[in-house]
């Protein structure tokens, strides 16, 4: 197990980010959901036991740059295919979860040259459901933030860290995580209208993974989202809600080894 | 000095302690709308009264909320274009960076301000961070937004031999050219509201009037910050016209009568803060460091934020929701009592800031009846006014130093 957390700083145009860059092989690359990226998290050394691990923080997430003129998901996509060209990665594996999985979404229908394989686990950005008042992904910038935790974690107990166990800095992160994820995800709600008509373009190996007790998307959105792509496989994983990198991180890096062909 | 009246037009038999939420959340099968229209009728019977009374009149909007059924000042203010004759009209304001189109709202300006042959002048705010919700309007950006859409909103305005093209960061358009255009030339005049010191140097630097409301003596600092600006830039002391402040005003016969009407106009600050706690806060609304700040105080029990308080003659703070009368009036967040009392409580406010032109006052809020109202209009305008019309600036000198940063609200 690390004992430090590796987070480096790379430039790419004009921009700085922070990224974890660990382990050597096939790259995996990791793209963090709205709420951030825990540098200590496990899933990470699970992952990069499995291959050379490359999960940045988002512009605008961490102490990544944002850009003031940044105002979609289009923006982080193109921004990250820039980042696979300078790193000039290739054969990599692209695992998104939540807002990650609807970049990882927006980078694929756009190219997947470098990319062999996708998993989206509990992405969002698709709207699926005819009817304009349901709601399918919940709402968290307006529900009470206990709702959101209830909604969001299996076990929200063992997960939740309260601002009193954080350090002035992680508490910085966490404000400025929010008001990137809200840049992107505020208006239309979690989605782009245009992504799902575009998914069709995604011809790589997809899997799609529902924690299986997510509470914050739908029952069937998931399932929806495979079916947009086309041969994609579609999984839920147990013990899981809507972060199953947090709450079952060995399952996790299990899923996308076995479903990658990593070692 | 001049004098506005102002009332939120509560929707007050709504509110209830039991609700969580007064705003956004409170489902309105809770307001009957035959009741609603009763109200309208006797708070437009009111606002028609200050005409007679020479009391100016001064319009608010807010959305989604039993604390204020004006989700769209212009409607009222477009009766009173037709239905005053001498006062002036403000909008108090209009919620710029959440409303959508920006020309539109120029066509309404320009429409009132013909209809009431040049009595308009125009407000524009940021509006309360739980306003995103109803607006549906990103918070993120919020205030670039707000600035790009005052620009466009004077450009059209005083843009004669267009069509003109708009191609901004936010606001696209092809062809303005409004008919009509305002009354008044190149536009009507112009405020800003601020309720902490920080916006007063911006707001000066853009030479618009600045209103500020229940800031009491934490007004000065942001008054001689916008005075600071214009003295650095060589426009000389500014014209205490510039400068509105909105204080809560009751007046009686006695002193326990003007006491009685401003702690049932106070019903506005008992229940204006009766908000769901995630609607207080949301993303770039406020800069992010306040907002880490904001969540390390939440960690604390006994912790009351800054804009929930006021500030006493002694310098303490006194969560503004609980004061008592005597508290707020000390605070000066209240005038009430006497037409003498309330005369010299606005006085010692207007000389402590260094000159006030202009008393937003709240004349009528809460569950106060008509007779009530009338009568406090009916006081003011006799035995308070003419003495505040009276007032002069104050000699006042700016001190040369900076103001002490203000506290994040």
């Amino acid at each position: 197990m690390l004992t430090e957390p590796v987070t480096a700083k790379l430039t790419v145009g004009a921009l700085s980010i922070e990224l974890i860059d660990r382990g050597r092989g096939r790259p995996i690359v990791f793209l963090h959901p709205g709420d951030g990226l825990d540098p200590q998290a496990p899933v990470l050394d699970r992952l990069a036991a499995r291959g050379r691990l490359i999960a940045p923080y988002h512009p605008g997430f961490g102490h990544s740059d944002l850009p003031g003129d940044y105002n979609s998901v289009d923006d982080l996509a193109y921004f990250y295919l820039d980042l696979f060209d300078q790193l000039d990665i290739s054969d990599a594996v692209l695992v998104g979860v939540s807002l990650g999985g609807w970049i990882a979404a927006e980078i694929a229908v756009r190219s997947t040259a470098r990319i062999s394989q996708l998993v989206l686990a509990n992405p969002v950005g698709i709207r699926t459901a005819k009817d304009e008042t349901v709601v399918e992904i919940a709402d968290v910038f307006t529900l009470p933030p206990a709702e959101v935790e209830r909604r969001a974690y299996a076990e929200p107990a063992k997960w939740v860290r309260g601002f009193d166990q954080m350090s002035d800095d992680e508490i910085f992160v966490v404000a400025r995580n929010r008001e990137a994820y809200c840049l992107f995800a505020w208006s239309p709600y979690m989605h782009n209208p245009g992504l799902r008509r575009w998914l069709h373009r995604i011809r790589i190996p997809t899997l799609v993974l529902r924690g299986e007790r997510d509470g914050l998307t739908a029952p069937d959105y998931g399932r929806a989202y495979a079916a947009a792509i086309p041969g994609a496989r579609f999984e839920t994983l147990p013990g899981a809600g809507h972060y199953p990198h947090v709450e079952r991180p060995d399952e996790f890096a299990a899923s996308v080894a076995r479903f990658a062909g990593l070692t | 000095m001049k004098a506005w009246q102002f009332t939120e037009q509560p929707y007050y038999p709504a509110w209830d302690d039991t609700h969580e939420s007064l705003r956004n959340s409170l489902p309105n099968r809770h307001l009957d709308p035959k009741f609603a229209a009763d109200l309208y009728e006797r708070y437009m019977d009111e606002w028609e009264l200050c005409d007679e009374l020479g009391i100016n009149i001064s319009i608010n909007e807010h959305h989604a909320t039993a604390t204020c059924i004006t989700p769209i000042c212009h409607i009222p203010m477009a009766m009173l274009a037709r239905n005053t004759k001498k006062v002036r009209l403000m909008s108090i304001g209009s919620p710029i960076a959440n409303r959508p189109d920006p020309v539109r709202l120029a066509e309404e300006i320009a429409m009132i301000d013909c209809y009431s042959r040049g009595r308009h002048e125009m407000g524009f705010v940021r509006a309360g961070p739980f306003e995103v919700w109803p607006a549906n309007a990103q918070p993120v950006g919020q205030a670039r937004r707000f600035y790009e859409a005052y620009r466009l909103i004077l450009k059209t305005l005083s843009t004669h031999d267009g069509p003109f093209s708009w191609e901004g960061e936010f606001f696209h358009y092809r062809a303005i050219n409004i008919w009509p255009r305002p009354y008044q030339q190149p536009y009507p005049p112009i405020w800003f509201v601020a309720i902490t010191a920080g916006p007063g140097a911006w707001i000066g630097e853009q030479r618009v009037k600045l209103g500020t409301f229940l800031t009491g003596r934490e007004s000065k600092t942001l008054f001689d910050n916008y005075r600071r600006t214009w003295l650095e830039r060589g426009w000389g002391m500014p014209p205490i016209d510039n400068f509105g402040y909105m204080g809560i005003v009751g007046v009686g016969a006695t002193e326990e009568e003007g006491k009685r009407r401003a702690h049932q106009i106070c019903g506005y600050i008992r229940t204006g803060a009766q908000i769901a706690r995630q609607f207080f806060n949301p993303p770039g609304y406020l800069p992010t460091q306040a907002v880490a700040a904001g969540f390390r105080n939440s960690t604390r029990k006994d912790y009351v934020p800054a804009y929930a308080t006021v500030v006493m003659s002694d310098g303490s703070r006194v969560y503004q929701k609980t004061a008592s009368m005597e508290q707020l009036i000390d605070a000066q967040v209240v005038f009430a009592g006497t037409p003498d009392q309330v005369f010299q409580q606005i006085k010692a406010y207007h000389d402590d800031v260094g000159g006030c032109g202009n008393l937003l006052m709240m004349g009528h809020g809460g569950d106060m009846n008509h007779a009530d109202t009338v009568d406090n209009l009916t006081l003011f305008a006799k035995e308070v006014l003419p003495r505040l019309q009276a007032l002069k600036a104050p000699d006042y000198e700016l001190d040369p130093k900076p103001a002490a940063k203000a506290a994040v609200a």
